[in-house]
């Protein structure tokens, strides 16, 4: 099973890393690119790192790829073409999503029925317990300080993008 | 899985200064809707209250030292000297900035609470014991300090120095995080007291680890402009508000110094025959390149850059001289530079008029005659950038060419006073504009000095006499505080 999931998710990983260079549009090349990292975040599950896989998914293909596309629809590179959607997308659209879903659900959930810690060497740990745990003891200072970082980035941005008032 | 989510007492008391310092800048914002049109100056005047809260808070901290946070803080004397040198450099920087953002007609409230943030920064490395604070640290202060750069944002030389500042930084930042990525890979930790001890028994390979190591001097000596990574010093200093560049030439500097110290003195104190000969070279190109550049500069804020790479160059020296003596002259030497910089700084800021339109040197002409006073504490300044005796800069020099003896470098102090003895040339040239020519245009519209600038200037200059006259009283305390971690 473990063997089946990792093939195939790094299959499709290299796919999209490959349609990453070849597309012409930007979009599509960024849109490939969630392809990548989500299935990275499906092979961090595979190794038992859940809390890894997650931020994978939140941070990558979340925040940062909505970032690129966001710079790429501002500096209007290329241009989008729209097709219609057929009445198929429309009535099947959101149903096959879901059906997708539930198997993925389905699978994960039998393949992986108690998702255990990383093991290199003899180290242990990176499950979400483990990670949020060492957040908050070990690494409590620099987990908070970093907040006075993102504060100084959100400052920077006022600072430098606001408007002359009056 | 037992859980204590709290920090002890002691350890949030050993954090104090830096939570006071976020806490004061946080309210800077909170207030800025209330009073940014009313008062602007209010904003200032609570970056100096918090600042002073913060000295008395590093005091405080210092009385229970130890570590804190499971060992990612270490307080000890040469984090405490640190800490309150950059809080008086904050104190003093605030003191420049009163006149020259009234001048500008700039948003004084983002500035003071980035100004505060930045020095949190600071305050938060020269503590830190561990390699990822380190970095957490330098990010905060250097992304502050980017920002201040570019403040004044509709000019073009704040947005280049910026700009400039920033993708350059951020490169250096890379480096350093390689070479800490490198030492984490070798030893599976990131404190820096129990990096040799690994690196000892582990066995590594010694071009792993001087590859590390380079990685992170490459790094630090970015932060501290030291040759050959100084190229960036000169535009950014000289495009970025005058009292944004006394800023950066002192308190980003003293962090990054400190941290240099106490990385090379403890994770890499075993390899130190191998380092020594890179930051030799270093020193010494830094103190020819920016005494000899400096020679040829017409631009007061140009030479000044120049002039503070040729001062990272004689720290340098202190570094190479890896003793206890040697940190300790570092330590003096830092707290003498930052207060004649900033005082030289400060006659940048009050002749240059709006939008710093008169930096000439002959902009400085007859100011002797015009503005007596000012005058009299530039000249206290240059003669203490010169090391002439009876001020800070005499036996900053002093203390670091005779640690540099003791650990028998004797071609580099030799090399190190030629260098010193060149400089005087271009501090002298401004005492002989400013007193033998007669007054320009410039020094004859002068506005009289402003309180805040004023201050800017005693202060300082009392500093560099006190040190100049008494440097028991630092030196006693640096020396104390050298062996790191006591």
């Amino acid at each position: 099973m473990d063997l089946f999931f990792f093939s195939l998710f790094a299959f499709i990983a290299l796919i999209c890393a490959v349609n990453v260079v070849l597309q012409k549009h930007p979009i599509s090349s960024a849109l490939s690119l969630v392809g990548v990292m989500a299935s990275l975040a499906v092979l961090y599950l595979l190794l038992g790192a859940e809390f890894v896989a997650m931020s994978q998914v939140i941070v990558y293909a979340g925040a940062v790829m909505v970032l690129f596309v966001f710079v790429i629809m501002l500096l209007n590179a290329g241009i989008e073409v729209h097709h219609g959607r057929s009445w198929m997308a429309k009535l099947l659209g959101f149903p096959a999503f879901l059906a997708i879903l539930g198997l993925l659900c389905f699978f994960v959930q039998r393949g992986f029925p108690n998702v255990g810690s990383v093991r290199f060497g003899d180290w242990e740990g990176g499950g979400a317990q483990q990670v949020g745990y060492a957040l908050f003891t070990e690494y409590l200072l620099p987990f908070e300080v970093t907040s006075v970082l993102i504060l100084i980035a959100i400052i920077g941005a006022i600072v430098l993008a606001r408007k002359e008032l009056d | 899985m037992p859980a204590n989510f709290t920090p002890s007492s002691d350890d949030l008391l050993r954090f104090a200064p830096e939570m006071i310092l976020s806490a004061a800048g946080t309210l800077l914002m909170v207030l800025d809707p209330f009073f940014a049109k009313k008062m602007p100056k209010l904003f200032g005047h609570l970056s100096i209250v918090a600042f002073i809260l913060a000295i008395f808070g590093a005091l405080g901290a210092n009385s229970v030292a130890g570590p804190a946070f499971s060992n990612l803080l270490i307080v000890d004397g040469f984090a405490t000297f640190f800490r309150i040198l950059v809080m008086i450099i904050g104190i003093l920087t605030v003191l420049l900035s009163y006149r020259y953002l009234d001048r500008e007609l700039s948003e004084t409230s983002e500035y003071h609470a980035l100004l505060l943030f930045s020095v949190v920064g600071q305050s938060l490395m020269v503590a830190s014991n561990d390699l990822i604070m380190i970095f957490i640290g330098l990010e905060i202060s250097s992304i502050a300090t980017y920002i201040l750069a570019g403040y004044l944002r509709d000019d073009k030389r704040n947005n280049e120095a910026a700009l400039k500042y920033f993708l350059l930084g951020s490169f250096a930042t890379g480096f350093l995080l390689y070479g800490v990525a490198i030492v984490y890979g070798l030893t599976g930790t990131t404190k820096l007291n129990e990096i040799p001890g690994l690196l000892a028994s582990q066995g590594t390979s010694p071009l792993v680890i001087g590859v590390a190591t380079a990685m992170i001097l490459v790094g630090l000596g970015f932060k501290i402009s030291g040759a050959p990574f100084q190229m960036w010093a000169p535009d950014v200093y000289q495009g970025a508000p005058a009292p944004v560049s006394a800023f950066m030439a002192t308190a980003p500097k003293a962090a990054a110094f400190a941290i240099l110290i106490r990385i090379f003195m403890t994770s890499f104190q075993p390899s130190a025959s191998g380092w020594e000969p890179f930051i030799w070279i270093s020193a010494l190109l830094s103190m020819t390149l920016g005494n000899f550049a400096a020679l040829t500069q017409n631009n007061l804020k140009r030479m000044l850059a120049y002039s503070s790479i040729a001062h990272a160059g004689y720290l340098l020296v202190a570094v190479a001289a890896r003793s206890e003596f040697g940190t300790a002259a570092a330590m003096f030497y830092l707290a003498a530079y930052a207060l004649m910089n900033i005082g030289a700084f400060a006659v940048v800021i009050h002749i240059s008029g709006k939008g710093e339109r008169h930096l000439r040197i002959e902009d400085l002409a007859g100011l002797g005659q015009k503005q007596p006073v000012t005058a009299a504490l530039l000249t206290i300044f240059l003669l203490s950038l010169i090391g002439v005796p009876l001020t800070g800069g005499f036996f900053g020099k002093f203390y670091i060419f005779h640690a540099a003896l003791k650990s028998n470098l004797v071609w580099l102090s030799v090399l190190g006073l030629l260098n010193s003895a060149v400089a005087a040339y271009y501090y002298l040239r401004l005492l002989v504009v400013m007193y033998m020519h007669e007054p320009g245009d410039v020094t004859r519209s002068l506005e009289p000095l402003t309180p805040g600038l004023g201050a800017a200037l005693v202060l300082p200059a009392i500093g560099t006499f006190f040190l100049g006259v008494m440097p028991g009283v630092v030196l006693t305390f640096a020396r104390n505080s050298s062996l790191l971690g006591k």
